[in-house]
């Protein structure tokens, strides 16, 4: 009882993918653009993590959903179909960053796989955050700010994991590392949002909802 | 088994994932106890994921869709049977998207409460561990799992505030917390009396 219950969710929504899929390979291309449609936020995501600039990843995001589109036939069922479009995403916007933006500056911080182990280097209270506060537009802003300021190995990793919910697994696939990697990197980038966003959004946030002056990052 | 800062550190992530054998777990909750400075590091890496596993945080161009759209429309060559495809197409959209609201309302609808009747609490989930719930879903899923409903409209938060919000763990994903002996343990005390005392 409890599996068909649970079932009535994805399970119905991958029949109609699989379904679309199957009717797009038999030459009805004009279905495309609603197989892709619940992800595009997504792609566009996964895109913008990369290359850190709306007008690039926009373009690479469409590029990827072409990609995809020409590759169809390629998709083996065993995959999710959304695991297989970031995964070209992100392909496609590593590429175009090595090719159009070589030299594209990276954060100083950490863009190399660090060695030894990561020491939290602030240990304020950071009270629990009402899901709320997100609504407000600056709070979003800090925060992007705070994940541009990762070097792209561990904003990569973080997006892929925390924001688009693949699995360990599938972070590993879609960026070609082992899931040690994945795990070590994603570890690093958590304790690193919360080294330079706890001074700001932690103690007094939901009274006086701005950042303490003189405290890092920003 | 007893665990220092350093290691704690290490392994928050993977604590937070419930991805720690059983004896490191009990070590580090023991160490969570004791030690604000941890404490602070678990409560801020879980306010992390949590903010960033909102779906508010992807904030998509204006117009993205729009031009993505046309984007497709120009570069991908319709089928010779584009005409006859269209009104296949819309026809399956329309059966595909009302049958899909069917099965919604006259499952769901018809018994809002399916999900408080028919799903087990599970026993022992790590009320600490960072879990996956769709607004319109009914289970709590770990990230990456196939079955997690409307993956569009996702959001991430404690295990917590998952049983206590009335969703019930995944029978795929969460499948090791499901048993046939149910209890209530490890449950927030207060979820029991929320629920009228009614097994969930």
């Amino acid at each position: 009882m409890l599996e068909e219950v649970t079932s009535l969710n994805s399970p119905a929504e991958r029949f109609n993918e699989e379904t679309l899929i199957r009717r797009i390979r038999e030459g009805e291309h004009e279905l495309f653009y609603e197989l892709i449609r619940p992800y595009e936020r997504r792609v566009y995501s996964a895109a913008f993590a990369i290359l850190r600039n709306e007008a690039d990843a926009e373009d690479a995001a469409q590029e990827a959903m072409l990609k995809a589109f020409k590759h169809i036939r390629q998709f083996r069922a065993e995959a999710r179909f959304s695991t297989w479009l970031i995964q070209i995403t992100v392909n496609e916007a590593r590429m175009w960053r090595r090719k159009e933006h070589a030299h594209l500056v990276e954060p100083i911080v950490d863009h190399e796989d660090a060695e030894g182990n990561y020491i939290p280097r602030d240990f304020a209270d950071w009270r629990e955050i009402p899901s709320e506060t997100l609504e407000r537009k600056e709070i979003r802003e800090k925060l992007a700010e705070a994940l541009e300021s990762l070097g792209h190995i561990y904003r990569e990793v973080f997006v892929l994991r925390d924001m688009q919910h693949l699995s360990i697994d599938e972070t590993a696939k879609a960026l070609g590392s082992s899931t040690a990697s994945v795990k070590t990197r994603l570890l690093r980038a958590r304790l690193m949002l919360r080294d330079l966003l706890a001074p700001g959004l932690g103690g007094s946030w939901s009274t006086r909802l701005h950042f303490a002056k003189g405290t890092k990052p920003w | 088994m007893v665990v220092n800062c350093e290691q704690v550190w290490q392994e928050i992530s993977n604590y937070l994932e419930d991805d720690v054998d059983p004896n490191l777990r009990t070590a580090m909750e023991a160490h969570f106890r004791e030690c604000d400075r941890c404490r602070s590091v678990l409560e801020g890496t879980r306010n992390v994921i949590q903010l960033y596993g909102d779906e508010r945080m992807i904030d998509v161009p204006l117009g993205f869709g729009h031009r993505l759209q046309r984007r497709l429309e120009e570069s991908i060559q319709p089928s010779r049977r584009r005409f006859l495809g269209w009104m296949v197409a819309a026809a399956a959209a329309v059966v595909a998207a009302g049958s899909f609201e069917l099965s919604k309302s006259s499952v769901f609808r018809q018994q809002p409460e399916l999900r408080s009747e028919h799903a087990q609490p599970g026993t022992g989930v790590p009320l600490d561990m960072m879990v996956v719930v769709s607004s319109d879903g009914k289970t709590f899923h770990a990230s990456g799992c196939p079955f997690i409903h409307d993956k569009a409209h996702v959001r991430t938060i404690v295990a917590r505030e998952a049983l206590r919000e009335g969703y019930a763990p995944c029978v795929r994903c969460m499948k090791k917390y499901l048993r046939a002996d149910l209890g209530l343990l490890d449950f927030p005390s207060d979820w029991v009396a929320r629920s009228g005392g009614k097994r969930i």
